[in-house]
């Protein structure tokens, strides 16, 4: 191993070791390559992965991602495991916006089909589907049905109307955590959820219309359903007002009682309670409503989706074929279990802004993918496309069955408002093919593809450290953004 | 005097907040948080409210009003106007908000801010002021 860059040493061309020092209990490992390390520069996100190595139970390492960022608290892109008896839950960990995600619905429509379509698609989509701050939606949910989203989740969505149930199968845990317990959610979280469900919402969320580019595993690919010259869609929301409640409301609870925490905090943001705790689990339990609200969210936004490419194209449901490949959360914990020291553990595993990637044969996995294992979205940044990657052996056993989740930001929000100043996004993303529309002209400005990393060189990283693999990219033909 | 200074923080907002005295200070702070939401100028000051907040210190006093600062958007779609601070100790605080509810029609949205983190909170009195730094998440 060389020494190089503040303190972390390399591993090998796509890792670097954080050394255990200090308070730490576990060493950090960030997934990278010798250029995107560069190329983050003074960005703090390599301390926030020792911060996070400091806390209680944690199990084995402190990991980072490649689309790894500066966050608060844990860096974006960062995996850790804890131990069910001594280790600790973080609603920091776990982010804001609890089960953000994304899906990927496919076509039988080829490129040739919506190539002069794509316009009027998206002035569609975006008529139809409510977004940007605030949006509300066209629901106002009674608390009784309410309560029923938090606790079924997707599964609440397809059983009014929003979907079919094989739509649940491709969905990670079929749209619902165990668990969820709507008395643990509070009155404010509640009111915020009320008229937001059915609402994409602003920021890096957005809809679009890609074509398959390019295949690079025909095997995986062809059990995904994809080919190339294919057109899908990915829809990339979370749990909306509600789960930021959830996770401000925890925070603040977790603050005031950081005492009981055996270690000093290096942050507060790192707030956290043991999972053995009634804390713990309290915050378990509304995690997994706002969890299980997100996914009826994405699934009820993928239903009108249809329902617009069905009116806008004059073709039914049978002839479009839009089938859901899967949907991922990139922000979240859950218990699932791993091998440590031998033996098959139950660990608390947190990813914020990271996605899960099992292998081939994992019992979560549906039948169909089973031998190919589990399909891995990869949103780019607005207008650039995708990845869809498939899991792998190497994940689970290095990462806690975790990879990338997207192509992670370069830079600040200033910075890119002040880079992109005087320039029109949508006329540049225009030449470039690309039909954007947005509630907030702020927003794209903030969001323009210079103010992420390189989605290739992301991707190349997890792709060569084995621990997910290429099956096929995506170009984006046309965008709605919040 | 700046009211306040928005500062790079890779995906989220960062807000240095300031103020002759410390009640200036958390006045300053609300501007700050309605200021970046919205145009000011098209918001009148039509009805009122009043908040109380408690706190263990200057620093998680702050983070627990502006919690409450920022609800009154997220939770309410009110927009705050002006902001006045009756009692301030860094254990609590008692106010009032005046502003109006948001009408799309009338009204603009610049951005969404989602929630107040504590990472790399501070409020200081420097010989000249008082300062402060937030982080939104947005």
């Amino acid at each position: 191993m060389s020494e190089t860059m503040a303190g972390l040493k390399k591993i090998d061309e796509c890792r670097w070791m954080v050394p255990q020092k200090g308070g730490m209990k576990v060493p950090g490992i960030i997934y990278s390559s010798e250029h995107l390390m560069r190329e983050m520069g003074a960005d703090e996100s390599p301390k926030q992965v020792a911060n996070v190595a400091h806390l209680p139970g944690i199990v084995k390492y402190s990991l980072a991602m490649p689309d790894m960022h500066w966050g608060y608290g844990f860096p974006i892109g960062g995996v850790a495991a804890f131990d069910l008896r001594d280790g600790i839950i973080s609603p920091g960990g776990v982010g804001y916006d609890i089960n953000c995600g994304c899906r990927l619905v496919t076509t039988r429509l080829a490129y040739e089909d919506v190539r002069e379509r794509v316009r009027e698609l998206i002035g569609a989509l975006f008529r139809d589907i409510p977004s940007g701050v605030g949006s509300k939606g066209v629901l106002k949910l009674s608390p009784k049905e309410e309560r029923k989203v938090l606790i079924e989740g997707a599964k609440w969505a397809v059983d009014n109307g929003y979907g079919t149930p094989e739509d649940l199968e491709t969905t990670e845990d079929r749209g619902a955590i165990a668990g969820a317990d709507p008395g643990m959610v509070s009155a404010r979280a509640i009111e915020r959820g009320r008229e937001q469900l059915g609402t994409l919402g602003s920021g890096n969320h957005f809809l679009e219309i890609e074509v398959v580019e390019k295949v690079f595993d025909a095997t995986a690919a062809s059990a995904f359903g994809l080919e190339e010259g294919q057109i899908a869609v990915l829809i990339h929301s979370g749990s909306r007002g509600l789960g930021y409640q959830v996770c401000d409301d925890y925070l603040a609870r977790m603050v005031k009682h950081l005492g009981e925490i055996e270690v000093p905090l290096p942050d507060r943001q790192l707030a956290c309670a043991y999972l053995d705790s009634p804390r713990g689990k309290e915050y378990l339990a509304a995690m997994a409503c706002a969890a299980n609200y997100a996914w009826a969210n994405r699934q009820m936004l993928m239903h009108w989706t249809r329902e617009t490419f069905e009116h806008v194209l004059k073709k039914g449901p049978r002839e479009l074929g839009m089938s859901l490949l899967y949907d991922v959360c990139h922000n979240i914990a859950k218990i699932e279990t791993f091998v440590v020291d031998g033996k098959e553990t139950p660990l608390c595993v947190h990813r914020k802004g990271a996605t899960r990637a099992f292998p081939p044969g994992h019992p979560a996995l549906p039948a169909r993918y089973r031998n190919v294992g589990q399909p891995v979205l990869i949103p780019g940044d607005m207008g650039t496309g995708s990845y869809v990657l498939a899991g792998t052996e190497k994940a689970f056993a290095e990462t806690f069955g975790s990879t990338c989740h997207g192509a992670g930001r370069l830079m600040s929000r200033t910075q890119a408002t002040k880079a992109s100043r005087g320039r029109s996004i949508v006329r540049e993303m225009a030449d470039r093919g690309i039909t954007i529309m947005a509630s907030g002209k702020g927003t794209l400005h903030e969001e323009m593809p210079e103010a992420y990393k390189n989605l290739d060189e992301v991707v190349g990283v997890v792709h060569n450290a084995g621990i997910s693999k290429k099956v096929a990219k995506l170009r984006a033909l046309g965008c709605i953004k919040g | 005097m700046n009211r306040y200074r928005v500062f790079n923080h890779t995906a989220d907002l960062g807000v240095e907040v300031y103020g002759a005295t410390v009640k200036e200070l958390f006045v300053n702070a609300a501007f700050a948080v309605f200021d970046m939401l919205t145009d000011l100028d098209r918001v009148r000051a039509i009805e009122e409210s009043n908040i109380t907040v408690e706190g263990e210190g200057w620093e998680d006093l702050l983070v627990n009003y502006l919690r409450e600062v920022l609800y009154l958007f997220n939770g309410d779609g009110f927009l705050l106007k002006e902001c006045s601070i009756m009692e301030i100790d860094p254990q609590h605080l008692k106010g009032k908000f005046s502003g109006e509810r948001f009408d799309p029609l009338k009204h603009t949205m610049n951005k969404e801010i989602k929630a107040v983190t504590y990472h790399q909170i501070m409020v200081r009195e420097t010989p000249a002021r008082w300062e402060g730094r937030v982080i939104f998440d947005v």
